[in-house]
């Protein structure tokens, strides 16, 4: 009876925390889930689809994208298929979180994919950083995942109501509140030399491959900053063994 | 919402939660080698930097470096808010009031 109490307190404990951790994210996402629902109908998509995207797709960059291809009045394949190239980027957090959930019954982990986004991946990471206990660690995952959804839920629709009380709110340049997120979500991970070629290198390919079709450029961007920065890490690890082997 | 919304949305959600569910769902059958894993310790970053610059870079679709881009200068120093105080809530309230300033206040 105590015991279950007490794991019940812990349960809940965790679900707060990994609310609270993830608050700061959840603010700069409320802009950016109202510009979405502002958005939405300008650009071709009804106040209810907007609505189910958020609800049923949940994908910040993603919806984005979708609503600027539906603007520029692209087909529905091709909006799917960009959805899919901006999303594999979650192919490498769920990579990366794999250890963390192999636990888990099949049912949290179906829950816990659906709510991957960059901020509850974020949130998770410094989590697993500072404690790498996983016992209850996906209650700390599903209070950051549910704080994230419905945020971003009631966000899209207060857009949609907004965009239909001011139609002119669009001018605003909102759109900032995404860069300034990232910012500040990627300066803590420069710690080292590789890591800071990696994102160097990955800037200045996005420029360079700006042009390239359905935001492709994100992808190999990425993947020339992520070759620096192993590369630079493996320089860097074997110098350090053959250091110690000499000694 | 018309059909073709009911399409784009359920094609949306079968990619997205497909990529996201496909490693969490066989959990323990797939083993990543060392260098894959160092590897993913890259990607968060690198990927979000690759979003974040060509908005702040190109923030019309053209190239646009220039003490007149109030994207540019208000990321530079949401930057180094970032580097100095390396507090979330900081960097996203210090990076848009100067945007709104540079943006709205003079009329960048």
């Amino acid at each position: 009876m105590t015991t279950a109490t007490s794991v019940g307190a812990l349960r809940s404990t965790e679900f707060i925390a990994g609310a609270k951790a993830t608050f700061p994210l959840i603010v700069g996402a409320i802009p950016f889930g109202i510009i979405f629902g502002t958005l939405a109908e300008p650009s071709g998509l009804s106040a209810l689809g907007a609505l189910a995207m958020s609800l049923f797709v949940f994908a910040g960059s993603g919806q984005f994208i979708a609503l600027g291809l539906l603007a520029a009045g692209a087909s529905i394949p091709i909006i799917i298929a960009t959805t899919f190239i901006v999303n594999l980027r979650h192919l490498l957090y769920a990579a990366n979180l794999v250890p963390k959930v192999r636990h888990l019954p099949q049912r949290w982990r179906v829950l816990m994919a659906f709510g991957l986004t960059d901020e509850t991946f974020a949130a998770v990471s410094s989590r697993y950083l500072r404690r790498d206990d996983i016992e209850t660690a996906h209650w700390f995952y599903l209070g950051s995942f549910l704080a994230m959804y419905g945020n971003w839920v009631l966000c899209t629709a207060v857009g949609v109501a907004l965009g239909e009380l001011f139609p002119d709110m669009t001018q605003w340049g909102l759109d900032f509140a995404m860069s300034v997120t990232f910012i500040g979500m990627v300066v803590p991970y420069l710690t080292s030399r590789p890591m800071w070629a990696a994102v160097i290198v990955g800037g200045m390919m996005a420029i360079a491959t700006a042009a390239l079709p359905h935001k492709l450029g994100l992808i190999v961007a990425s993947l020339c900053g992520i070759a620096v920065g192993l590369s630079l890490f493996m320089l860097e690890k074997r110098k350090q063994q053959g250091l110690e082997n000499r000694v | 919402m018309s059909s073709a919304e009911l399409t784009l949305i359920f094609g949306m959600f079968v990619v997205t939660f497909g990529v996201r569910y496909v490693l969490f769902g066989m959990a323990g059958r797939i083993h990543f080698p060392a260098w894959l894993s160092s590897a993913l310790g890259f990607v968060p970053p690198v990927v979000l930097t690759a979003i974040i610059v060509p908005a702040v870079l190109m923030p019309k679709g053209t190239l646009w470096i220039s003490p007149y881009n109030p994207w540019l200068l208000a990321a530079l120093f949401a930057f180094l808010v970032a580097l100095v105080r390396k507090d979330l809530l900081t960097t996203i309230v210090a990076g848009m009031l100067a945007f709104m300033l540079l943006r709205f206040g003079i009329g960048l």
